[in-house]
Protein backbone atom coordinates (compact mmCIF):
# COMPACT_ATOMS: atom_id res chain seq x y z
CA UNK A 1 0.00 0.00 0.00
CA UNK A 2 1.04 3.49 -0.70
CA UNK A 3 0.12 4.67 2.99
CA UNK A 4 2.40 2.44 4.36
CA UNK A 5 5.35 3.22 2.32
CA UNK A 6 4.70 6.88 2.88
CA UNK A 7 4.99 6.25 6.49
CA UNK A 8 7.94 4.26 6.03
CA UNK A 9 10.09 7.26 3.77
CA UNK A 10 8.59 9.78 6.08
CA UNK A 11 10.04 7.66 9.31
CA UNK A 12 13.58 6.89 7.38
CA UNK A 13 13.95 10.50 6.67
CA UNK A 14 13.46 11.51 10.03
CA UNK A 15 15.99 9.15 11.54
CA UNK A 16 18.10 10.13 9.63
CA UNK A 17 17.61 13.83 10.40
CA UNK A 18 17.72 12.93 13.87
CA UNK A 19 20.97 11.60 12.62
CA UNK A 20 22.45 14.91 11.26
CA UNK A 21 21.25 16.53 14.44
CA UNK A 22 23.03 14.18 16.16
CA UNK A 23 26.12 14.84 14.33
CA UNK A 24 26.53 11.31 13.90
CA UNK A 25 26.33 11.45 10.34
CA UNK A 26 28.87 14.30 8.82
CA UNK A 27 27.85 16.50 5.67
CA UNK A 28 30.47 15.78 2.75
CA UNK A 29 32.43 18.77 3.01
CA UNK A 30 32.36 20.70 0.44
CA UNK A 31 35.81 21.93 -1.31
CA UNK A 32 36.49 24.48 -3.18
CA UNK A 33 33.94 25.44 -6.14
CA UNK A 34 35.23 24.22 -9.59
CA UNK A 35 39.02 24.22 -10.91
CA UNK A 36 39.05 26.74 -13.20
CA UNK A 37 39.97 24.20 -16.44
CA UNK A 38 40.54 27.35 -18.71
CA UNK A 39 42.85 29.03 -17.23
CA UNK A 40 44.66 26.18 -15.51
CA UNK A 41 45.25 24.17 -18.22
CA UNK A 42 46.40 26.85 -20.90
CA UNK A 43 49.92 27.12 -22.30
CA UNK A 44 49.19 30.54 -23.42
CA UNK A 45 49.83 33.50 -20.93
CA UNK A 46 47.37 35.84 -22.38
CA UNK A 47 44.75 32.78 -22.56
CA UNK A 48 45.34 32.06 -18.81
CA UNK A 49 45.09 35.41 -17.79
CA UNK A 50 42.13 36.27 -19.44
CA UNK A 51 40.60 33.01 -18.26
CA UNK A 52 41.05 34.13 -14.70
CA UNK A 53 39.90 37.11 -14.77
CA UNK A 54 43.42 38.69 -14.87
CA UNK A 55 43.54 40.44 -18.45
CA UNK A 56 44.18 43.97 -18.58
CA UNK A 57 45.08 44.14 -14.80
CA UNK A 58 46.53 47.79 -13.75
CA UNK A 59 50.12 47.95 -12.34
CA UNK A 60 50.30 48.57 -8.79
CA UNK A 61 52.92 49.00 -5.91
CA UNK A 62 50.06 47.91 -3.68
CA UNK A 63 50.60 44.50 -5.02
CA UNK A 64 53.96 43.74 -3.09
CA UNK A 65 55.30 40.10 -4.53
CA UNK A 66 58.28 38.84 -2.89
CA UNK A 67 60.50 36.05 -5.38
CA UNK A 68 64.48 35.66 -5.01
CA UNK A 69 66.14 37.21 -7.79
CA UNK A 70 68.27 34.22 -8.54
CA UNK A 71 67.01 31.06 -7.68
CA UNK A 72 69.61 27.95 -7.16
CA UNK A 73 66.99 25.51 -7.51
CA UNK A 74 64.25 25.73 -9.55
CA UNK A 75 62.37 23.09 -8.22
CA UNK A 76 61.49 25.03 -5.01
CA UNK A 77 61.17 28.88 -5.71
CA UNK A 78 59.63 30.42 -2.79
CA UNK A 79 56.59 33.02 -3.34
CA UNK A 80 55.09 35.45 -1.22
CA UNK A 81 52.44 37.77 -2.30
CA UNK A 82 50.73 40.44 0.03
CA UNK A 83 47.76 42.65 -1.03
CA UNK A 84 47.53 46.16 0.27
CA UNK A 85 44.00 46.76 -1.62
CA UNK A 86 41.24 47.06 0.33
CA UNK A 87 38.29 44.28 -0.60
CA UNK A 88 40.70 41.83 -2.18
CA UNK A 89 39.45 38.25 -2.69
CA UNK A 90 41.55 36.76 -4.73
CA UNK A 91 45.24 36.31 -5.64
CA UNK A 92 46.29 34.25 -8.64
CA UNK A 93 50.48 33.59 -9.42
CA UNK A 94 51.61 33.20 -12.81
CA UNK A 95 55.04 31.97 -13.93
CA UNK A 96 54.88 33.44 -16.83
CA UNK A 97 57.51 30.81 -19.31
CA UNK A 98 56.17 27.56 -17.77
CA UNK A 99 54.45 25.13 -19.87
CA UNK A 100 51.07 25.97 -17.86
CA UNK A 101 51.76 29.56 -16.78
CA UNK A 102 48.53 29.59 -14.24
CA UNK A 103 50.48 27.86 -10.97
CA UNK A 104 47.99 28.51 -8.41
CA UNK A 105 44.73 30.33 -6.80
CA UNK A 106 43.96 31.51 -3.43
CA UNK A 107 40.25 32.85 -1.91
CA UNK A 108 40.05 34.63 0.88
CA UNK A 109 36.99 34.84 2.97
CA UNK A 110 36.04 35.89 6.56
CA UNK A 111 39.11 37.10 8.90
CA UNK A 112 41.80 35.88 5.90
CA UNK A 113 44.26 38.03 5.71
CA UNK A 114 45.19 38.98 2.02
CA UNK A 115 48.31 37.71 2.18
CA UNK A 116 49.89 33.86 0.80
CA UNK A 117 53.28 32.21 0.71
CA UNK A 118 53.63 29.30 -1.73
CA UNK A 119 57.22 27.79 -3.36
CA UNK A 120 56.83 27.08 -6.78
CA UNK A 121 58.57 25.49 -9.78
CA UNK A 122 60.44 27.01 -12.19
CA UNK A 123 61.24 25.07 -15.42
CA UNK A 124 62.94 27.79 -16.45
CA UNK A 125 64.37 31.54 -16.12
CA UNK A 126 60.94 33.33 -15.67
CA UNK A 127 59.01 36.26 -14.90
CA UNK A 128 56.88 35.81 -11.88
CA UNK A 129 53.18 37.70 -12.04
CA UNK A 130 50.66 38.16 -8.96
CA UNK A 131 47.59 39.27 -9.54
CA UNK A 132 44.65 40.27 -7.15
CA UNK A 133 41.55 40.99 -7.55
CA UNK A 134 39.81 43.41 -5.75
CA UNK A 135 36.73 45.15 -5.71
CA UNK A 136 36.03 43.55 -9.31
CA UNK A 137 39.32 45.11 -10.67
CA UNK A 138 42.37 43.52 -11.39
CA UNK A 139 45.50 44.54 -10.29
CA UNK A 140 49.44 43.22 -11.09
CA UNK A 141 53.06 43.01 -10.13
CA UNK A 142 55.64 41.11 -11.31
CA UNK A 143 59.47 40.12 -11.11
CA UNK A 144 62.03 38.46 -13.24
CA UNK A 145 63.53 35.03 -11.27
CA UNK A 146 66.97 33.89 -12.41
CA UNK A 147 66.74 29.86 -12.09
CA UNK A 148 70.34 28.74 -12.17
CA UNK A 149 69.22 24.97 -12.32
CA UNK A 150 66.11 23.69 -13.96
CA UNK A 151 62.74 22.67 -11.81
CA UNK A 152 61.10 20.44 -14.27
CA UNK A 153 63.73 17.64 -14.88
CA UNK A 154 66.39 20.01 -16.43
CA UNK B 1 46.78 6.38 0.78
CA UNK B 2 48.40 8.05 3.57
CA UNK B 3 49.50 11.84 2.91
CA UNK B 4 50.74 12.95 6.26
CA UNK B 5 50.49 16.58 6.62
CA UNK B 6 51.91 18.67 9.64
CA UNK B 7 49.84 22.19 10.52
CA UNK B 8 51.23 25.16 12.46
CA UNK B 9 48.95 27.51 13.66
CA UNK B 10 50.64 30.50 15.86
CA UNK B 11 49.13 33.40 17.23
CA UNK B 12 51.17 36.85 17.15
CA UNK B 13 49.48 39.74 18.27
CA UNK B 14 46.22 39.55 16.79
CA UNK B 15 47.10 37.66 13.64
CA UNK B 16 47.26 34.12 13.54
CA UNK B 17 50.11 32.63 11.34
CA UNK B 18 49.43 29.16 9.26
CA UNK B 19 52.04 27.10 7.75
CA UNK B 20 50.95 23.62 6.45
CA UNK B 21 53.60 20.88 5.02
CA UNK B 22 51.91 18.36 2.71
CA UNK B 23 53.43 15.19 1.62
CA UNK B 24 52.21 14.78 -1.88
CA UNK B 25 54.68 13.84 -5.38
CA UNK B 26 52.78 16.92 -7.55
CA UNK B 27 53.98 15.18 -10.48
CA UNK B 28 53.48 17.36 -13.40
CA UNK B 29 53.09 14.92 -16.04
CA UNK B 30 55.41 16.48 -17.96
CA UNK B 31 59.06 14.28 -16.38
CA UNK B 32 60.05 11.60 -18.19
CA UNK B 33 61.33 7.86 -16.15
CA UNK B 34 63.36 6.80 -18.88
CA UNK B 35 61.14 6.94 -22.02
CA UNK B 36 57.74 6.60 -20.20
CA UNK B 37 56.22 9.94 -18.81
CA UNK B 38 55.81 10.00 -15.23
CA UNK B 39 51.43 10.51 -14.89
CA UNK B 40 50.61 13.83 -13.52
CA UNK B 41 49.44 13.47 -9.88
CA UNK B 42 48.94 17.01 -8.01
CA UNK B 43 46.82 18.50 -5.42
CA UNK B 44 44.27 20.84 -7.20
CA UNK B 45 42.07 22.28 -4.77
CA UNK B 46 42.77 22.92 -0.38
CA UNK B 47 40.41 24.77 2.37
CA UNK B 48 41.20 26.20 5.34
CA UNK B 49 39.00 26.22 8.34
CA UNK B 50 39.35 28.20 11.78
CA UNK B 51 37.24 28.29 14.31
CA UNK B 52 34.72 26.02 11.92
CA UNK B 53 35.26 29.19 9.63
CA UNK B 54 36.08 28.88 5.99
CA UNK B 55 39.27 31.71 5.23
CA UNK B 56 40.90 29.97 1.93
CA UNK B 57 39.65 28.21 -0.67
CA UNK B 58 42.64 27.46 -3.27
CA UNK B 59 43.09 26.20 -6.37
CA UNK B 60 46.31 24.74 -7.31
CA UNK B 61 48.36 23.92 -10.52
CA UNK B 62 51.22 21.39 -11.11
CA UNK B 63 53.54 24.09 -10.77
CA UNK B 64 53.13 23.67 -7.02
CA UNK B 65 56.53 22.34 -5.30
CA UNK B 66 56.71 18.91 -4.22
CA UNK B 67 55.23 18.42 -0.69
CA UNK B 68 53.68 21.97 -1.04
CA UNK B 69 54.65 24.34 1.82
CA UNK B 70 52.37 27.24 2.48
CA UNK B 71 51.42 29.88 4.50
CA UNK B 72 48.68 31.69 5.48
CA UNK B 73 47.49 34.35 7.99
CA UNK B 74 44.28 35.30 9.55
CA UNK B 75 42.85 37.70 11.98
CA UNK B 76 40.81 37.47 15.11
CA UNK B 77 41.42 33.74 15.85
CA UNK B 78 41.73 32.57 19.21
CA UNK B 79 44.38 30.12 21.45
CA UNK B 80 42.64 26.60 20.86
CA UNK B 81 40.82 27.25 17.67
CA UNK B 82 40.67 24.00 15.35
CA UNK B 83 42.62 24.61 12.06
CA UNK B 84 40.93 22.47 9.47
CA UNK B 85 42.69 21.77 6.19
CA UNK B 86 41.05 19.83 3.38
CA UNK B 87 42.82 19.33 -0.09
CA UNK B 88 41.75 17.05 -3.52
CA UNK B 89 43.80 16.04 -5.99
CA UNK B 90 43.55 15.53 -9.69
CA UNK B 91 43.35 11.61 -9.27
CA UNK B 92 39.96 12.45 -6.63
CA UNK B 93 42.35 10.91 -4.04
CA UNK B 94 41.72 13.64 -0.49
CA UNK B 95 43.96 14.67 2.86
CA UNK B 96 43.37 16.01 6.16
CA UNK B 97 45.21 17.55 8.62
CA UNK B 98 44.24 19.63 11.63
CA UNK B 99 45.64 21.39 14.48
CA UNK B 100 44.90 24.46 16.96
CA UNK B 101 46.04 27.82 17.54
CA UNK B 102 48.68 28.08 19.89
CA UNK B 103 51.18 30.88 21.40
CA UNK B 104 54.56 31.05 19.90
CA UNK B 105 56.89 29.44 23.18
Amino acid sequence: MNLTRRNLLKGAGGAIAALFVAGLVKPIRVLAGTWNEAAFQSKDLKEALSASGAAGAADSTDVVLTAPGIAEDGAVVPIVVRSNIPDTTRVSVFVEQNPYPLAASFDFMNEALPEVGVRLKFGKTSTVRAVVMAGGKAYTAHKDVKVTAGGCGG
Amino acid sequence: MPYPMRIRAQLHGDVTAITAIISHPMETGLKKDGDKVVPAHFIRMLTVDVGGKRVIESHLNMAVSTNPVLNFKVKGAKVGDKVEINWEDNLGEKGFGESVVSVPE
